[in-house]
């Protein structure tokens, strides 16, 4: 039996910032859910965020927790996995605090193959400043600094932490929660880089102004449009319109940078021993 | 290694100076940005510190290798950056969190000529503000500025250590000149040299207060996962290290920061003057400048010039009261430096009006020689 995951919630600090509807809860649980699969110690588990809705998940949690700079959060942490390699670090960030200006700091992580964990809340929308357009937004769609539509297009988050070096991707949306917990799980195992899109709504800001209905509503548009990654093998780009591919797209076993730099350290003292 | 090292001088470039230095007092991590005319730092550091079991870290860009000393100094590691004008200029916004989270750090800043890409690498001492006002908001900073290769070691192995008792970040700022010298060091041992640790808890993890300080303003630091499961966050923060927005306790925090600095003022304020007992006209020179001040002002001496030399080692905080009563005594102040006039501004500030403060600015990416001042002092 898993344990509860209020033992690692500071409760105190209930109700959360979050809005009514906000599916960054279900993430959150998610979350949670995996690390009491994982059955880690709340001393050996660091959870580092940037800045915006996402980022403020680790002020809730009973760990060593790092609100930090918007965007830097990966590279904070790199440090952190660095300088205490058994230290489970967790990266949580939001689709504009990792995609847009922490978007450097991503692909790096990834190709380096650092072992953190990221977990990206993607809302699709930058919440807490009012619901400006992010890198993930699609399309088309409205936003406060897109009273037209968006005309930029989005990025694929999975393709390019992929093409990146990361050693596990997967995509799930908060309709697939116990997926995505699956997903968290065996992404906090990989020694390597770990990625996990969690595709979220945000009714207050991106659903309400591109008229999307109540969150349930949203929770179900995404349940309903999430087609998993052997089904969209099949359909063509027109099919694929607007749908959301979920699934693991890779799992690798690559050594990790910690294990690479210990090779390093090996070579470095073997080298002044001469 | 077992036994007593020999003390011993070597012949150590200002750079290789400070990497040495920053390893006896103990940093153990090292994250950076390719930029010039700091390279060596990170170059010598990447050989040495896996030698000591130590990490360093080439990141993608200078805010990242900024986040990253951070990251690794909350682990528990002493970690180190080195940089110059443009990447300092980049790592403001983290150094501000560091500055306001508390977590120890030194950073190095070689500069050069300055505004953006300027005369790379020609020397210049314009980021003198920039060390002191470059992030946003009131805050809490150090900076040491060495003005020869031995001065970079010792000031090195000091800013480490101000770094963790205070818990405040330290700028070392050098110059270009001094980096790329090459003079005689005399390297302590390990055991000659005192090594200072951030204040640790001494209270259960159940009763932990990460900001809870003591009368002398710096609050004890536990290590990420070392039991303390504390929050770290660049919001307004009370004593538990939870967000507040509650006046009081916002105002508590940013005087107790300023505090802290001002309660040690005494214990971090380095200087060094020479002929200042009898003298009628000062010259107050920090860095490489401090060298020519020196040599001019010898020379003056010996043309019956009443002149003496102040250096302030410590630039931030401010050796203000040293220079008021400077100021009270002499009839005139001379600051040469290499930038339209940063210093100046705190020499006058402190002299209040004491004392004539004449510029001597030079701008060119050239150092000010011993001739230059000794012109200046003998326009008296």
């Amino acid at each position: 039996m898993a344990k509860s995951i209020d033992e690692y919630l500071r409760t105190q600090f209930m109700p959360h910032i979050w809005c009514p509807g906000c599916g960054h809860g279900i993430v959150l649980n998610a979350l949670l859910r995996a690390v009491a699969r994982l059955d880690l110690p709340k001393d050996q588990v660091c959870v580092v965020s940037g800045i915006g809705c996402a980022s403020r998940a680790p002020g809730y949690l009973d760990f060593n927790t790092l609100h930090t700079t918007h965007g830097r959060a990966i590279a904070f942490a790199s440090g952190i996995k660095l300088a205490n390699p058994d230290l489970h670090v967790i990266v949580v960030t939001g689709d504009g605090d990792g995609a847009a200006i922490g978007g450097n700091h991503l692909i790096h992580a990834a190709r380096r193959n650092m072992g953190v964990t990221t977990v990206m809340f993607n809302n699709s929308i930058y919440g807490m400043t009012n619901g400006q357009y992010s890198p993930l937004t699609p399309s088309g769609m409205f936003a406060a600094t897109a009273p037209y539509g968006n005309v930029e297009r989005n990025f694929d988050m999975c393709e390019l932490v992929r093409a990146s070096g990361a050693n596990y991707v997967a995509r799930a949306t908060v309709a697939q929660a116990r997926q995505l917990s699956t997903y968290i799980e065996r992404a906090i195992e990989n020694p390597g880089f770990a990625f996990v899109e969690a595709v979220g709504s945000c009714p207050t800001y991106f659903g309400r102004r591109n008229k999307l209905g109540s969150s349930l509503q949203m929770l179900e548009t995404l349940k309903k449009n999430s087609v998993t990654a052997a089904a969209a093998a099949k359909l063509d780009p027109a099919e694929l319109r607007g749908k959301t591919i979920i699934g693991e797209f890779y799992r690798g076993d690559a050594p990790g940078y910690i294990e690479l730099y210990d090779g390093v350290i090996e070579r470095a003292k073997e080298a002044a021993g001469k | 290694m077992a036994g007593k090292c020999d003390v011993r001088a070597r012949l150590l470039q200002g750079n290789e100076s400070c990497a040495e230095a920053a390893l006896l007092a103990g940093v153990r991590f090292f994250a950076g940005y390719p930029i010039t005319p700091s390279s060596e730092i990170a170059e010598i550091l990447s050989a040495r510190l896996p030698q000591l079991g130590g990490k360093f870290i080439q990141m993608e860009d200078e805010i990242a290798s900024m986040a990253a000393v951070i990251g690794a100094s909350l682990a528990g590691m002493k970690a180190m950056t080195a940089t110059s004008g443009p990447g300092f200029s980049l790592k403001q916004e983290n150094l501000g969190f560091a500055s306001f989270t508390e977590v120890p750090c030194v950073i190095v800043n070689v500069q050069r000529t300055g505004p953006s890409t300027g005369l790379p690498t020609s020397p210049g001492q314009g980021d003198l503000m920039q060390a002191r006002w470059g992030t946003h908001g009131d805050h809490p900073v150090v900076a040491l500025y060495p003005s020869s290769v031995a001065e970079t070691f010792d000031l090195t192995v000091k800013a480490v250590n101000i770094a963790e008792t205070l818990r405040v970040p330290v700028i070392l700022l050098m110059d270009e000149v001094v980096a790329h010298m090459r003079e005689r060091v005399i390297v302590p041992c390990a055991d000659e040299i005192e090594i200072a640790w951030r204040p640790r808890p001494t209270v259960a993890p159940s009763d932990y207060l990460p900001y809870d300080a003591g009368p002398d303003g710096v609050p004890a630091m536990a290590d990420f996962g070392t039991g303390y499961r504390w929050h770290v966050t660049g919001l307004y923060h009370d004593i538990t290290g939870f967000p507040t927005s509650a006046p009081a306790k916002v105002d508590h925090l940013v005087r107790r920061l300023e505090g802290k600095i001002a309660n040690h003022r005494r214990d971090i304020t380095f200087t060094w003057d020479e002929h200042m007992d009898d003298a009628k006209v000062a010259v107050v020179a920090c860095g490489i400048v401090a060298r020519s001040a020196r040599r001019a002002v010898r020379l003056a001496r010996g043309k019956g010039i009443a002149a003496g030399v102040f250096q302030p080692k410590t630039i931030w905080p401010f050796p203000y009261e040293q220079i008021a009563e400077i100021a009270a005594r002499v009839d005139r102040i001379i600051v040469p430096e290499m930038n339209m006039g940063q210093l100046i501004g705190e020499v006058q500030r402190a002299a209040c009006g004491k004392c004539e403060v004449i510029g001597h600015f030079r701008v060119d990416g050239e150092p000010i020689t011993p001739e230059e001042i000794l012109a200046r002092l003998e326009e008296v």
